[in-house]
């Protein structure tokens, strides 16, 4: 174990984190402001990606490719969204019917293959894992950072309008919210576009980051995308009140997880048991609420 | 002006916890009517006022307000028409938004939701004069979160949400039943201000019979999920207590059983 090869390993973890960072503002719009759990994300992390690549293959520009991926995600949430509103289906099913469901739509996007690639000599790719170690405005680090501003930015605004604030009411209190006029359906609808809008746009530049997208990409995604909400509870809770703030946090979150599992591989873990251990994890810091309150004294949930 | 004409709910239809909660209700209610409305356990009571909330669709009848019939409407579209404040504090308000903000939501009632801003300077200069009003020093915590206000101060909030934008109706569904008594005096006496104040045709349910005389100017008793009492005016006046109860007993046949009531 040389501590130089955790370093050389640390620039291409930031830079993951950060591109899984976007990936867990999703999580965080569903999550914690709409109070649902979408498991939409482990295909729509896929599909973004999937869309992204093949239009880019066929010569479609890159930015317009990116929007596509955008839109690709939106109707992802839109399924799962009808699925829950309109048909009545727990949204935790909701969100695995619509992931199952998207294994085969992301394959028939990728013309039926399990992965295609796109090289960056090619293609204008908008991150790249082979300028990790540049400094300059190639770095993927810097690239992700810009996006990341930017979609924060976009989400701070929105959740600040009126329709915005619905949302968050929505989330908050569904009785309260159509007492006062709110539908809380298309609310909910929205706020599962939304997300897995942000989440096609992680995975499309994961794909770009990694040079391929595979099928099984998304795979586990909602266990990252709360590990990272999570991590960012506990050690920013107390200190981001604002929403912006807290949506960094999470970005954070996601940095700090790939950190620790270059580390853990670092220390010689299997690759194969990562995500178990990840799982193990997200359980583990999922009941820490559950066990406060039910130890002595404590004050219950409310 | 609200009517409802023979409307009926019956839950678990056809189980053996089949339970017949509105059975041919009629009401009507004029405008700037406050009706107090008492009733046994599961008189269906609190039923009455989900089902012209549209809390969930009723089986048959027809339900207008000023000659709109809003039967077959949904609750969110019906919340234009309504202002309602519910038994429990923590039904009314966001808990984990700020005071304002829950203002804010409540004022935009029965309005399109766009991408303008959710709450304006005026806004809040408005939304602190009425807070005033309320005498608790909500003006003063309004960018706090409302988890942490009390019932009572919560069910004031929730008053002054359901009133912001003059509701046609005002529901309130035992709205004091879990607060402490000096403050559930306090909230009564506000909601009855703010019902004077803005002329509103109100439904209050209560399970207490003195509240139920001293406020409002017309009483309904309800009895298995209909009106089986209706008393106005100078009758009403000088109603008391054992007048209700002999008053139950005679219509339905059976003596009055409420156990909060009869502890109250």
């Amino acid at each position: 174990m040389n501590l130089t090869s955790l370093l050389n390993a640390l620039p291409g973890a930031v830079a993951q984190g950060l591109i899984w960072g976007i990936m867990a503002i999703g999580v965080y719009i569903t999550y914690k402001v709409l109070d649902l759990a979408d498991l939409t994300v482990d295909g729509s992390m896929a599909t973004g990606g999937a869309v992204c690549v093949m239009l880019m293959l066929n010569g479609v520009n890159v930015y317009l490719a990116l929007l596509c991926a955008v839109l690709a995600g939106m109707l992802a949430g839109l399924m799962t969204g009808v699925f829950h509103t309109a048909m009545g289906i727990p949204p935790i099913l909701s969100g695995i019917l619509t992931q199952l469901s998207l294994y085969s739509v992301n394959l028939a996007i990728m013309g039926f293959k399990a992965n295609q690639g796109i090289n960056v000599t090619k293609y204008a790719l908008i991150v790249s894992q082979r300028n990790v170690r540049e400094f300059d405005l190639s770095n993927p680090i810097f690239t992700s950072l810009i996006v990341l501003a930017l979609v924060i930015a976009a989400l701070y605004w929105f959740f600040g309008t009126e329709l915005g604030s619905s949302l968050r009411a929505t989330g908050a209190n569904g009785a309260m919210s159509r007492a006062q006029g709110i539908n809380t359906n298309v609310c909910k609808i929205l706020g599962l576009m939304i997300s897995n809008g942000i989440v096609a746009l992680s995975s499309a530049m994961l794909s770009h980051y990694q040079g391929f997208v595979d099928v099984n990409m998304g795979r586990g995604a909602i266990v990252i995308g709360l590990a990272a909400v999570i991590i960012s509870d506990v050690i920013f809770g107390k200190l981001f009140r604002n929403f912006a703030l807290k949506l960094t946090g999470v970005a954070i979150g996601a940095v700090i997880y790939y950190i620790v599992i270059q580390v853990v591989l670092w220390l010689g873990l299997n690759t194969n048991l990562l995500k178990l251990l990840s799982a193990l994890i997200v359980a583990v810091f999922l009941a820490v609420p559950y066990w406060k309150s039910n130890m002595k004294g404590g004050r219950g949930r409310a | 002006m609200l009517e409802l004409q023979s409307v009926k709910k019956t839950f678990n239809p056809r189980t053996v916890n089949e339970k017949i909660a509105l059975d041919g209700l009629s009401l009507r209610l004029e405008d700037g009517d406050f009706v107090t409305v008492i009733g046994g356990n599961g008189a269906g009571k609190s039923t009455m006022l989900n089902a012209i909330a549209g809390v969930w669709p009723v089986d048959s009848g027809r339900i207008t307000i000023d000659g709109e019939d809003i039967t077959h409407l949904p609750e969110y579209r019906r919340a234009a028409l309504l202002g309602r404040v519910f038994q429990d504090p923590m039904t009314g308000t966001a808990a984990t938004m700020q005071i304002e903000e829950n203002l804010a939501l409540a004022a935009r009632r029965g309005q399109r939701r766009t991408l303008k801003i959710g709450i304006t300077r005026q806004e809040r200069e408005a939304y602190r004069e009425k807070l005033k009003k309320l005498g608790l020093g909500l003006e003063d915590r309004m960018t706090a979160k409302v988890g942490l206000l009390s019932g009572g101060q919560r069910q004031a909030l929730t008053l002054l949400m359901a009133t912001l934008k003059k509701p046609k109706l005002l529901l309130l569904d035992e709205h004091t039943a879990a607060l402490d008594p000096r403050t559930a005096q306090k909230v009564l006496e506000l909601s009855e201000q703010i019902v004077a104040e803005n002329h509103l045709m109100t439904l209050m349910v209560t399970h207490n019979m003195r509240d139920a005389i001293r406020y409002g100017n017309r009483l309904i008793m309800m009895n298995e999920g209909r009106v089986i009492l209706d008393i106005t005016g100078d009758e009403k006046k000088h109603l008391t207590v054992e007048m209700l109860m002999d008053a139950f007993a005679k219509a339905s046949g059976e003596a009055f059983a409420n156990d909060r009531i009869l502890l109250s």
